[in-house]
């Protein structure tokens, strides 16, 4: 069952389509947006939300349209923007509870659900100080708080991990897969971090230049039609690459002197060494290697 | 720092989108406002004049010849006499509550927060507006009516308030001319800016800006037929003819009026293209 559906949706800021003819099916549970910077994630988002209206197409959440209940779909999602965003001049918990309280809640029901949620992001401790002068991994959580504090059925997070330090990301992850795995509330994640994405979702949705180019369950995008192999070599390392690449191998760098082959089916190590030997380099390095989101990714869009 | 799993618990029961969306804004607003010292401040200044006309009224009641004393009787134009006395207050007040209604929220992308809730984008200027409008007429349309109040009761006697029963429409249409130029005009102005110091000073400078393109066309053609211009010369324009008094300026009221509900549409026209969600680069 889909919990958001987009028909032939096209949104144009003035003359530039942010989206284009998009079509795409967001099943329950965590699914990943997934695109590089400016390929229409947050705006995908945001029709989502009702916060845009289409130029073209319908866009259904929760069986909703959201032409039709934006209000309805508002009071059931919860939103968690990209950019800092707060309201000033107010406590972690008061802000959360005027949230809540915003989102339809009565104020007792508000206030004692701030507080759960607070303590359940990590901010239990600090839950009366002013959320501007929390630092940036604590402004993460309280917008996770916020988008919270209503009990949503569907969560947008938009880049939730930002500007974190390595031990907060973890956290941030942990408490995302916790909401999507064990407080079953489905969850739409919008990132370019790609092992972020894979380690929450079970499913992706893969945006590029306004159109959906990919989308599926992650196992099955990352199943692999042929083989794939780590390879580092010696000598002729440009020349290899290309002789490869005439071959119709996919060549992906991964770091200064290692890089990943995409062989078909019935292609093989073999290969890899007869080309060696005919542009006069060394095999120094061959392991076989499983499919990453990476992969899937660099294939949706196109990126060698 | 631990997940505290056990801490997160779906919620059972509904959510009630009838109730209003503004009047949470509104209250909340209101409880950060009367934290703040100088509003209390500015609330106190505010009401020393009420304190001085309630005296006046005991006075002109209980102390003999005193209601003979022209500028201590109590009549009518004393009412719309308050009123504009109570307009270098309202600028103060509209000023430092209204100008981070809204520029605020913008500098801390709060309006995305609201409007991905189930609030529309009037419901949301509503709640501001509400916030200002309530501490306006808390200088304004309260005192006045408790002022009115005070006559029969410091009189013992009915006959002013009946004799003069025009007075409650009256305070009450110019209160509200009052309240919402100045909340539309501030909020408007609030829109369109970050910084609540930059729309203090537009405010201030439109306000003062105008009525001094007024001056000086005034003495220009020795008249006040240019009082249109000035947003102070037009609420007093109005407020004359709702105390039935004569209009002070030569401008037909009419035209205050219509350049008063001008500024409101124009401030309305300017919400609805600023309030938004997103940011819309194009």
């Amino acid at each position: 069952m889909s919990i958001s559906v987009l028909e032939k949706v096209g949104v144009r800021y003035g003359s530039q389509w942010a989206l284009s003819d998009v079509s795409a099916a967001f099943p329950e549970g965590a699914v990943g947006l997934l695109g590089p910077n400016g390929a229409g994630k947050s705006t995908m988002l945001k029709a989502l939300l009702g916060l845009l209206k289409p130029d073209s197409g319908r866009v259904t959440v929760l069986d909703l349209d959201v032409a039709v209940s934006p209000l309805e779909i508002r009071a059931r999602v919860g939103y968690m923007p990209e950019n800092d965003a707060q309201i000033p001049g107010m406590s972690a918990v008061s802000f959360v509870a005027y949230c809540g309280e915003l989102s339809g809640l009565p104020a007792s029901d508000a206030m004692q659900r701030a507080h759960e949620v607070l303590y359940y992001v990590g901010l239990g401790e600090a839950r009366y100080r002013n959320v501007e002068t929390y630092s940036t991994g604590m402004k993460q959580r309280i917008k996770l708080a916020q988008a919270l504090v209503h009990d949503p059925d569907l969560l947008l997070l938009d880049e939730p991990t930002n500007g974190m330090d390595p031990k907060g990301r973890d956290e941030m992850l942990a408490l995302i897969r916790d909401i999507a795995h064990n407080k079953h509330i489905s969850l739409i994640l919008s990132s370019h971090v790609m092992p972020d994405v894979e380690s929450v979702c079970d499913a992706v949705v893969v945006m590029n230049r306004g159109q959906v180019v990919m989308q599926g369950p992650i196992a099955s995008l990352k199943k692999p039609a042929g083989h794939i192999f780590e390879v580092r070599v010696k000598g002729n390392r440009e020349a290899f690459v290309e002789r490869l690449r005439a071959q119709a191998y996919e060549c992906r760098e991964t770091d200064a002197d290692t890089f990943r082959v995409l062989m078909p089916p019935g292609a093989g190590a073999d290969q890899l060494f007869s080309s060696a030997v005919a542009v006069g380099a060394q095999v120094r390095h061959l392991k076989p290697s499983v499919p990453t989101l990476e992969d899937v990714f660099a294939d949706a869009v196109g990126e060698a | 720092m631990p997940i505290h799993r056990e801490r997160y618990r779906r919620r059972e029961g509904g959510i009630d989108l009838r109730s209003g969306a503004w009047a949470v804004i509104a209250a909340n607003g209101l409880r950060l406002l009367v934290r703040k010292r100088a509003f209390l401040f500015l609330m106190i200044l505010a009401w020393i004049p009420v304190v001085v006309r309630g005296v006046q009224i005991w006075a002109a009641a209980n102390v003999p010849g005193m209601s003979q004393i022209g500028m201590l009787a109590v009549a009518p134009g004393m009412f719309r006499d308050f009123l504009n006395q109570q307009e270098p207050l309202i600028f103060f007040i509209t000023v430092y509550v209204g100008s981070g209604l809204i520029a605020d929220d913008i500098r801390a992308n709060a309006l995305q927060l609201y409007l991905s809730r189930p609030i529309t984008r009037t419901q949301y200027v509503a709640g501001k507006a509400a916030i200002l409008m309530a501490a306006l007429a808390a200088v304004t349309f309260v005192p006045a009516m408790l002022l009115l109040l005070l006559v029969p009761a410091f009189a013992g006697s009915m006959t002013f308030l009946r004799d003069n029963l025009v007075l409650i429409p009256a305070i009450t249409a110019y209160s509200v001319i009052q309240i919402t130029l100045s909340a539309f005009l501030i909020l408007a102005l609030s829109s369109l800016s970050k910084s609540r110091w930059f729309v203090a000073i537009l405010y201030a400078g439109l306000a003062f800006f105008t009525h001094a393109v007024f001056g000086v066309l005034g003495a220009a053609v020795e008249g006040s037929s240019f009082s249109w211009v000035s947003i102070f010369a037009n609420v007093r324009q109005v407020g004359d003819v709702l105390f039935r008094m004569t209009p002070r300026h030569d401008t037909h009221p009419l035209i205050s009026a219509a350049v008063i509900a001008l500024i409101i549409a124009a401030s309305a026209f300017v919400l609805r293209r600023r309030i938004r969600a997103i940011e819309v680069v194009t």
